[in-house]
């Protein structure tokens, strides 16, 4: 909220100096919004639906010390899965990770927080199939490869 | 079935559906402030930087990304927002490397949320992983722009 008051304080400064200026950006503003407000209402449904099938109980239960193979596979499903602000997931992943949970399996999730279902649509919309396919398979790879190596390194301190 | 179970599983069904309302709303309530703001940034910033776009944003294949992964490590917010202001960007003529860069940074490099990440996961884990990852949107990026120039 800071952030946002300390924008519509720039505006109010802008407006009184430049005032034809921050009207046209006011404008310009108003139908970014509206033609945004469909994706965001999407986004928003399908993050609700998520919530509702992803329990974190299940999360700690499949993605532990012993976890294995297995694990990485949880890992990377729960990555495309689970869509939350880092200031809620850190905490939740400092818990796990105080638990046992492997630093390679968190490296591996908070390397993927754009290959989600939500966001993919949206991706899509903006840069178009072949950037969303081609960019997320990378995603995909690279989160594993950043488990494998800062695990290692992690782990082995 | 026990009437008990009977009771129980459309509470519980209930609960589940009141706890995930919950949380999506926590993050609408978040999100929604950074998006607008973010918009707003945009629409007031852009007619006056747009003309310098062509010189920063030259294609180059080191320095576009570089910049687009600096910018996306000091934003943050939810993906979608970076995605609203890339694409916007994009329009707007900064090049689709830089773009890319700076979508995955932002979301997987965040120095705002770096007190939060090395509380919660120690300062090694916190440190190591933004450091790599930004490195790690830079390399991703020109991959996916290579990859898309040989495909299409």
């Amino acid at each position: 909220m800071k952030f946002l008051w300390l924008v519509i304080g720039s505006y109010l400064w802008a407006g009184f100096f430049y005032r034809s200026y921050t009207a046209a950006a006011l404008k310009n503003f108003v139908q970014t919004l509206v033609n945004i407000v469909p994706v965001l209402i999407f986004v928003f449904t399908f993050i609700f639906l998520i919530n509702i099938f992803v329990q974190p109980a299940a999360i700690k239960k499949h993605l532990g010390s012993d976890s294995g193979l297995k694990g990485w596979l949880y890992a990377i499903l729960a990555s495309i899965l689970i869509a939350g602000p880092p200031y809620v997931l850190m905490p939740f992943f400092g818990q796990l990770q105080k638990q046992g949970m492997k630093n390679s399996l968190i490296v591996l999730f908070f390397s993927n927080r754009n290959v989600q279902p939500p966001f993919i649509p949206v991706m899509i919309y903006y840069f178009g199939t072949p950037f969303t396919v081609v960019v997320s398979v990378y995603i995909l790879i690279f989160a594993v490869i950043n488990g494998l190596v800062l695990g290692k390194i992690l782990d082995k301190h | 079935m026990p009437d008990v179970c009977q009771e129980e599983t459309p509470r519980k069904i209930k609960n589940i559906m009141k706890e995930a309302a919950n949380k999506t709303l926590q993050m609408i309530k978040t999100a929604f402030p950074v998006i607008i703001g973010v918009l707003l940034v945009i629409s007031l910033l852009n007619p006056l930087l747009e003309q310098f776009y062509p010189q920063i944003f030259t294609g180059n294949y080191v320095i576009d990304p570089l910049f687009g992964a600096i910018a996306g490590s000091i934003s943050f917010g939810i993906p979608v927002a970076s995605y609203i202001l890339g694409g916007e960007l994009l329009k707007k003529g900064v090049s689709l490397l830089a773009v890319a860069a700076f979508l995955l940074s932002w979301s997987t490099v965040s120095i705002a949320m770096l007190p939060i990440e090395i509380a919660s996961l120690g300062k090694k884990f916190a440190l190591l992983r933004n450091c790599w990852c930004f490195f790690t949107s830079i390399i991703i990026a020109i991959l996916t722009i290579v990859t898309l120039k040989v495909i299409q």
